[in-house]
């Protein structure tokens, strides 16, 4: 549930000194990228994983709410994965088809993680590039929130929010990405500082420009490596706060389901030899998190040559 | 030195306020009482039990009274759900727990992380780098909800060596798995930020110098080298310290040590309002004094942060 | 036999673009109590060619031919005949005094070890004899400095710790790798005067490796020209200020500034130093070359004497030289 700061900070100041060139750095960064094979096989891993959720479903009869009534209480010698039986994953210990369950799963957890990242980048960079470009008194103050808000213990917080306001995916996902765009400010705000005194910027205030425009035009334009590359890390920690807060029960809700809570329904059960339950689950996260970081640290070598 | 730990107190103490008012008021704009449970409860008993709890009182009076009490008495009142205890009195129980496995995990964690990536960037592109990086990438991949079923599917359910939960006094076959599922990613994290630092550190200048004095191996690393490999380490010891507090409560359910992760997640399961605060509260006071202590380590090993 | 010896060293560097060679073929000696300056612009090899000898080449470098000093052989020994040497035989001074002394430890710990390891003194002893070597760089009030971290010194009193550190042994050979470049020109003077003084004190041979040939003149002995990992011209430094005898050295000559001439423009060399991933079959200096021929690009000179005690490698005769 960490995201290593350091190296993005580096990348961040060192993109900041280089001078901005148009559109022919991003056409470097795709040919590093491609050539990248750890980076794209993972990519290729994200878009079956992103398949899978999409289109799963088509290929079962069963869905993720019914119960096969044909292996409840027997489900340690009848539910287990078979083509035969149609249960591809074999059954959770209700005798609801696992491969469903899976499918929902995924949608659930790729959704949370890539919108819960969506709303960190966006509060993060707005707060960072206003606070950088802005400066002085208030740019101070900015970052004391910041300070404050660090030491806040997040998931407890998180799951108070949860209990108050009731359990949903929307709150979910609002909740982890408004705790976590602490880093991300701080990123942005020390490149936009470095950014503002650059000629151009100068040029667009010298002219008129209103500073809303030019943050929204200009700044953050120009942000947008590190941004991508910090996103791109954001993702696999986001759906690791959701596995972790739906593993303890307290996420999403029955019958809805997600790989933290189908991990834990599989660790309950696996002492009754239905050990299914927690592999595919299991698999499907650890290959998704180990990709959304290869393709991430992927993007920050093409995207900063310079880090070798 | 002295001004560095007073301007550092004086940010902990509005952090701290912030932290209580935030989570009374998240608590306090929920809908429906603590009390609205699945099944009704009377309007007279349930007006008597606002009156108790002072929950008729306006939010303001409510919330200084509440600051009062944890500031001045340390008292974070009474459970709402377990009408015979305070919230102290639930916390004291668990906390010692939670302290015993989640000290031993943090001390494994950063003692094996730091030898682990010490090594392997001494003996660069041998076994043991190959492995300790190996090890560190793979367990970005095991945080302590995927750690602690697969351990007891290993030593519980396949070998039999080691209970699969339980406390008991503290007992160190109750202590194995718990310690090592909550410590297994962040030793990796620390080993490999570790590796990459005294990398860096072992081509700096100024160990370049140590060598052309012809100093011995062993006193360059330990000396010369140790002390600002161990600066980024250093500044991770708050996050991890953290993700360690929250990932207990992991723990704490699956292990059944019975620390106040556990109180935490029933009282978040039951809408025991007041023990969540307490909890969380005492975590985050915990987690302002860590960092506090982190600084002043940061600054014993560098001499230019202290002048 | 010289006290200190370079024969035929290369070193090279693997990176993830290829091979760089950054010294070829260079040999070199000094004998006791001489000094020799070994001039050239960054990155023409002449720090790696002194960092090969004593064994601190980065962990990618690679160092084929043979240093010797006293008669025994550096260049690849193991550790414990190099740390033997390091400090009691070869001392070395750093460019960069910011970052070539560690910043976590008080000068004091960084200067008793030296004595501690290399003399066996006891800390006391060794504490008093670093006051000594402070009060002989001459930084004021030695004693009570001695216990300050390196970032409480400016920037010459940092170098002058340095060269105290170096000293502390009394080695019979320091090395001196461009050790005024980082710091302001009047406390370079001061520096280059301390190593003089310093010089007829201890009786010790000095290799003074710089990129400015004005700092040489009054200086050394003995000049070393350098230019792409290899020697262009070496010849004693009189003769060769007087008459250089490469297009190369009379460029370095040209490019001082000088207050003695008004000369309206200050001459540079035009281009820039030589990849080294790539070995042109040719001079290296070839393509700045202003004397530049057909020959140069295709055959590359050998170093030889020209005249008493005197190399050059251009494939130009000295006279067809324009003057």
């Amino acid at each position: 549930m960490l995201t290593d700061t350091g190296k993005i900070e580096e990348m961040a100041t060192r993109m900041a000194e280089q001078d901005v060139r148009g559109r022919s750095p991003w056409a470097d960064a795709r040919r590093r990228f491609l050539r990248n094979k750890a980076a794209m096989t993972a990519l290729v891993v994200l878009v079956l994983v992103a398949l899978f959720a999409a289109f799963g479903a088509q290929f079962t009869s069963f869905n993720n709410e019914d119960i096969d009534f044909m292996v409840i209480g027997q489900v340690a010698e009848l539910g287990y994965p078979s083509l035969a039986s149609g249960h591809y994953f074999g059954t959770d210990d209700l005798g609801r088809d696992l491969y469903a369950r899976t499918v929902q799963g995924t949608q659930i957890s790729l959704m949370v993680g890539i919108l819960g990242a969506g709303v960190a980048v966006v509060v993060g960079t707005l707060y960072g590039a206003i606070s950088g470009y802005v400066g002085g008194a208030l740019d101070n103050f900015m970052m004391r929130i910041v300070d404050v808000l660090m030491a806040i213990p997040y998931m407890f917080v998180l799951i108070i929010m949860l209990t108050a306001f009731g359990r949903s995916i929307s709150l979910l996902f609002i909740g982890i990405g408004l705790l976590s765009w602490l880093d991300m400010s701080r990123i942005v705000r020390g490149q936009t500082l470095s950014l503002k005194h650059k000629e151009f910027i100068e040029a667009a205030r010298a002219s008129g420009v209103s500073s809303a425009k030019i943050i929204l035009r200009h700044i953050v334009p120009n942000l947008l490596g590190v941004v991508v590359v910090y996103a791109t890390l954001l993702i696999p920690s986001m759906i690791m706060a959701e596995s972790f807060i739906s593993f303890l029960g307290l996420g999403v809700q029955e019958p809805d389901t997600s790989w933290g809570a189908l991990i834990s329904e599989g660790a309950r059960t696996m002492k009754f030899g239905t050990l299914w339950q927690l592999a595919f689950p299991l698999f499907f996260f650890v290959v998704t998190i180990f990709a959304f970081y290869f393709v991430g640290d992927g993007l920050r070598d093409a995207l900063d040559p310079k880090d070798r | 030195m002295l001004s560095y730990i007073a301007r550092r107190i004086m940010i902990a103490i509005p952090t701290l306020l912030v932290l209580i008012v935030f989570s009374f008021l998240l608590m306090h704009l929920a809908p429906g009482s603590p009390f609205t449970q699945e099944r009704a409860i009377p309007p007279e008993i349930l007006a008597n039990l606002e009156a108790k709890y002072g929950l008729d009182q306006p939010l303001y009076v409510q919330l200084l009274q509440y600051i009062k009490n944890v500031v001045f008495h340390f008292d974070f009142g009474p459970s709402f759900v377990y009408k015979d205890r305070t919230v102290n009195e639930i916390i004291a129980n668990g906390f010692p727990i939670t302290l015993t496995y989640g000290v031993l995990s943090f001390v494994v964690a950063v003692v094996v992380g730091v030898t682990l990536g010490a090594c392997a960037a001494i003996y660069q592109n041998s076994w043991l780098d190959y492995i300790t990086v190996g090890i560190s990438i793979g367990a970005q991949v095991l945080p302590n909800f995927v750690m602690a079923p697969i351990l007891v599917l290993i030593f519980t359910l396949m070998l039999g060596w080691l209970p699969g939960g339980g406390w008991e006094g503290g007992q160190w076959q109750y202590l194995v798995m718990p310690v090592i599922a909550l410590s297994t990613s962040y030793m990796a994290s620390i080993a490999r930020l570790t590796r990459s630092s005294m990398l860096e550190v072992l081509t700096s200048n100024h160990i370049r110098t140590a060598r052309a004095k012809g100093m011995p191996a062993r006193r360059i690393i330990l000396n010369h080298a140790l002390k600002p490999a161990m600066l980024p380490v250093v500044s991770y010891l708050g996050p991890t310290f953290v993700a360690m507090v929250t990932g207990s409560v992991v723990i704490d359910m699956y292990f059944s040590t019975g620390g106040i992760g556990l109180a935490f997640v029933n009282a978040a399961l039951n809408r025991d309002y007041s023990l969540m605060m307490g909890v969380t509260i005492l975590v985050g006071a915990l987690t302002i004094l860590f960092s506090l202590i982190v600084d002043l380590l940061y600054a014993w090993i560098d001499p230019r942060i202290r002048h | 036999m010289p006290m200190f010896e370079i024969n035929n060293l290369s070193v090279a560097f693997n990176t993830d673009e290829g091979t760089v060679n950054a010294v070829s073929d260079l040999s070199l000696s000094i004998d006791k109590g001489r000094s020799l300056a070994i001039v050239g612009e960054s990155g023409s090899g002449k720090s790696q060619t002194a960092f090969a000898a004593l064994g601190l080449l980065a962990r990618n470098g690679k160092a084929t031919g043979s240093v010797r000093f006293d008669g025994a052989e550096l260049l690849n020994a193991p550790l414990k005949t190099l740390n033997q040497v390091r400090s009691t035989g070869i001392s070395m001074v750093f460019q960069d005094p910011m970052t070539s002394l560690n910043p976590f430890m008080r000068v004091s710990d960084q200067m008793a070890e030296v004595l501690i390891h290399h003399k066996g003194l006891s800390k006391k002893d060794a504490l008093r004899q670093s006051v000594e070597m402070l009060d002989a760089v001459h930084i004021p009030d030695a004693k009570a400095r001695l216990h300050y971290y390196p970032h409480e010194f400016s920037g010459g009193m940092r170098q002058r710790v340095m060269i105290a550190m170096s000293l502390l042994c009394k080695p019979k050979l320091l090395i001196a790798d461009e050790p005024t470049t980082a710091l302001d020109v009047t406390v370079q003077a001061q520096i280059m005067d301390l190593f003089g003084e310093l010089r007829r004190e201890f009786g010790m041979a000095v290799i003074l490796i710089t990129h400015d040939l004005g700092v040489v003149a009054g200086f050394c002995d003995e000049v070393l020209v350098m230019y792409g990992g290899r020697v262009m011209e070496q010849g004693p430094v009189d003769a060769m200020f007087d008459s250089p005898s490469h297009p190369y050295t009379r460029g370095l000559l040209q490019a001082i500034p000088r207050v003695d001439q008004l000369s309206p423009t200050l001459k540079t060399i035009p281009g820039s130093p030589p990849n080294l991933l790539s070995q042109p079959a040719g001079c290296p200096f070839a393509p700045r070359c202003s004397e530049v021929q057909p020959l140069c690009e295709t055959t590359r000179p050998a170093l030889e004497a020209f005249a008493e005690g005197r190399l050059r490698a251009c494939t130009r005769p000295v006279l067809e030289l324009a003057s």
